[in-house]
């Protein structure tokens, strides 16, 4: 085996857009249910929105991309609002349920033939790039070392998402030490004992729902930024990645879901690298389409195996866990 | 404004009525697929099928092309009109018949055709039969009305399959308070081990579905002494335990996987001729068998909660566990059985399914999970009969409201309605307003 390719194509994984937009994604997700105990099953849902809303306002509106950003935002805004105001008040497996359904919803809206003007259906959109790239401010040419050798694109959509993700990351930080923040995590400890001090429980859930989903939508448009929207990639699945890179970082964590994100991408690069090549070889007994699928049920497994062993994730305090009910 | 109302009343008639033709033409086609006249069928997974007809008769050397994505494929059709293309994506094409080789006179006069091509895609399964309506005015209109009853019919039969699955979901949410994300898999694995047994070892299917919900159950059991019962042991959290189910679903989903492959595969007898039976409705002898069995299972699992020790002691750990495991009911016992009630439930489900749509496939229980959930929510969460009814209400809705939305939009409106019902009802149709808050 070729160690060495297989190291740069690992390594590429540290800064990947994918990386990137699955760690703002998770931060997102980090607002809802790591310090708002929100059961938040429907994350990918919130990311179509961000990536389609910023897709179809560029191509079927002409908006500038920067706009096709704050669609998306809204969009996220709104869906945040019509999730939240049915289930909020019930307990927190009917969000779980309902979350996940809606995020069903949306693909099923995004996939169908009826809007295919807007959605091209099940094809995905492509072809939105020519404002993003004329706002890029890096000079023509190939920049890097080693592993991560890419030319001025591919750079510009690297450093906007890395962007993105330290403003986010900022406005986590700065929000979990204001007192709004000791609200939620309040809720998250006990909801009546907030109630009690005349905090409005429903009130602070639905803004953490709100932001959390707005990073979700930021997540879903990096993800879009350097090639294409494929409804497809908006499942179920995504949502329960999402959920794995939370809780392997630390879901009450700043940096933790950004960790978990290079980590979880990092992880599966390698392995996707390896154990195919491992069963051509005939090491592994057996055929490489089979391992292809191996790194998916490890994937599992280990979501298990965290929130059983270590449900506070590798960056989290025991003090502040998590699983409270 | 009258006239344009009437236009368009006659035209979604017409669209009913071309529904029903091309329902009639698979009706028809689906027996013997195997003699089509095939192209690329052995190198892709993904196929189109279809059967050309002309006032029931079917026409020979028609020409009829696939392109799309880069891929062309043309196949002429059979003795019994029928044709077969294997396309290398799972993904819009556009099938299109050489109008040159009809009979003279007999033209493609199908509304959803654009001109003589058609764009086709896949729905849950790698196959899409894709049929022309040919004519030359003459068309066997379908009244709306039979066309509800046959609407349905189906609606029935799959709500009762679904209704297989939500309880044993609501059982183990009764008596444990976990939420399993883990019970669309069972469905899978159900059907699975019906395809491995009766396709894959050749086992008659009399023998083999009856072994595969024993073996579903089998898992069911194995997974509550493996994992559930040790969680249980240590007190892990209810959301924790919902994640865990994740992660459970996620790992099986793919091992599944691992072993069958991306392929769809097909139980014998899931493509048998369907019988008219009265108006439009027709039914093939396994959708009949399918829904004898739902009913008769259901009614002995309903007898079981109600008159059985363990049914009791189910219902009771369900009302109160404290209470129930204070009176000295064998609160872990009865898990136990509920997990290999619920699994084995889950995996007739599964079998019933892959005849009705038709075919096994890896990620098939994952669809079903939500209307799993949109049952169980709809008919009160931990309600075992509440989950019958929510089932045929989803059941139903998704297949009538066919009728008027997209088919592809079909699993719309069950998931709609789960929002609404949190808004309107939160404690669902039989549920109690205490477990809610």
């Amino acid at each position: 085996m070729d160690w060495g390719a297989v190291l740069n194509n690992t390594l590429g994984w540290l800064i990947s857009p994918t990386s990137i937009a699955y760690a703002i994604a998770a931060v997102g997700l980090a607002v809802h249910f790591g310090y708002g105990g929100l059961l938040n099953f429907g994350m990918a849902g919130f990311m179509a929105l961000g990536a389609y809303g910023y897709a179809i306002s560029i191509l079927s509106f002409g908006l500038p991309w920067w706009v096709g950003i704050i669609v998306g935002m809204v969009a996220a805004t709104i869906f945040a609002l019509i999730l939240g105001i049915p289930t909020l008040r019930l307990r927190g497996d009917y969000l779980a349920i309902v979350t996940i359904a809606a995020a069903e919803i949306v693909r099923l809206l995004f996939t169908t033939q009826v809007f295919d003007e807007f959605t091209n259906s099940a094809d995905g959109l492509g072809g939105y790039h020519t404002g993003f790239r004329e706002a890029n401010p890096i000079p023509v040419g190939t920049y890097g070392f080693g592993p991560w050798q890419y030319n001025e694109r591919d750079w510009w959509v690297r450093v906007f998402g890395i962007l993105v993700l330290a403003v986010v990351v900022l406005a986590v930080f700065l929000l979990m030490r204001s007192p709004w923040g000791r609200v939620l995590k309040g809720i998250r400890e006990d909801e009546d004992a907030v109630r009690a001090l005349g905090k409005n429980v429903f009130a602070y859930k639905m803004q953490s729902l709100v932001i959390g989903g707005i990073f979700g939508a930021l997540g879903g448009v990096v993800l879009a930024l350097p090639s294409a929207v494929v409804p497809g990639v908006y499942v179920t699945t995504l949502t329960f990645f999402l959920w794995t890179i939370l809780l392997l970082g630390g879901a009450a964590t700043i940096f933790g879901p950004v960790v978990g994100a290079v980590m979880f991408w990092v992880l599966m690069a390698f392995l996707d690298n390896v154990v195919p090549q491992l069963a051509v070889d005939g090491i592994l007994p057996f055929t490489s389409t089979q391992a292809a699928v191996v790194r998916y049920i490890l994937v599992g497994v280990a979501l298990l195996l965290i929130v059983v062993f270590r449900p506070q994730g590798i960056f989290g305090n025991k003090k502040e866990l998590t699983f409270v009910k | 404004m009258k006239a344009a109302r009437k236009a368009s009343q006659r035209r979604s008639r017409l669209v009913v009525a071309l529904f029903g033709a091309v329902l009639a033409m698979l009706a028809v086609s689906s027996t013997g697929i195997a003699n089509a006249d095939e192209v690329g069928t052995d190198e892709y997974d993904f196929v189109f099928s279809g059967n050309v007809k002309f006032n029931s008769e079917p026409l020979e050397d028609v020409l009829i092309k696939v392109s799309g994505n880069g891929y062309d494929a043309e196949v002429v059709t059979d003795a019994e009109g029928k044709w077969k293309i294997g396309v290398p994506e799972k993904a819009k094409y556009t099938v299109s018949i050489d109008e040159s080789t009809l009979p003279k006179g007999v033209i493609v006069a199908d509304e959803d055709a654009n001109g003589s091509s058609k764009e086709a895609e896949f729905g849950l399964t790698g196959n899409k039969t894709v049929n022309f309506f040919l004519g030359v005015g003459v068309r066997n209109v379908t009244s709306f009305g039979d066309q509800l009853v046959e609407r349905i019919v189906n609606g029935l039969n799959f709500g009762l399959m679904l209704a297989l699955a939500a309880i044993g979901a609501s059982l183990v949410f009764g008596t444990t308070g976990l939420s399993n994300f883990a019970h669309g898999e069972l469905v899978t694995i159900g059907a699975v081990f019906a395809v491995v047994l009766g396709v894959f070892n050749h086992w008659p299917l009399l023998l083999a579905i009856p072994v595969a919900v024993l073996l579903a159950g089998a898992v069911g059991l194995g997974l509550d002494a493996a994992l559930w019962r040790p969680l249980r042991k240590r007190g892990t959290g209810l959301t924790q335990l919902l994640i865990v189910s994740i992660g459970l679903s996620l790992a099986l989903r793919y091992l599944i996987q691992f072993f069958i492959g991306g392929n769809t595969y097909q139980l014998p007898g899931s493509t048998d001729a369907k019988i008219k039976l009265f108006g439009s409705v027709s039914l093939s002898v396994v959708d009949m068998i399918s829904m004898g069995v739902s009913i008769v299972v259901l009614l002995a699992v309903a007898w079981w909660l109600v008159n059985t020790r363990i049914g009791k002691a189910t219902r009771a750990i369900s009302d109160n566990p404290s209470l129930a495991a204070a009176s000295g009911i064998n609160v872990n016992g009865v898990v136990r059985i509920v997990w290999i009630v619920s699994s084995a439930l889950a995996g007739l489900a599964g079998i019933l399914w892959a005849f009705f749509i038709p075919g096994v496939k890896w990620d098939m229980g994952g669809g079903f999970l939500l209307l799993i959930f949109a049952a169980i929510t709809l008919g009160g969460l931990g309600t075992a009969f509440g989950a019958a009814i929510g089932s045929l209400i989803v059941g139903l809705l998704v297949e009538v409201s066919t009728l008027w939305i997209p088919s592809d939009l079909k699993y719309l409106g069950a998931l709609a309605v789960l929002i609404v019902v949190l808004l309107v009802r939160p404690q669902g149709l039989l549920g109690r307003k205490e477990r809610i808050g």
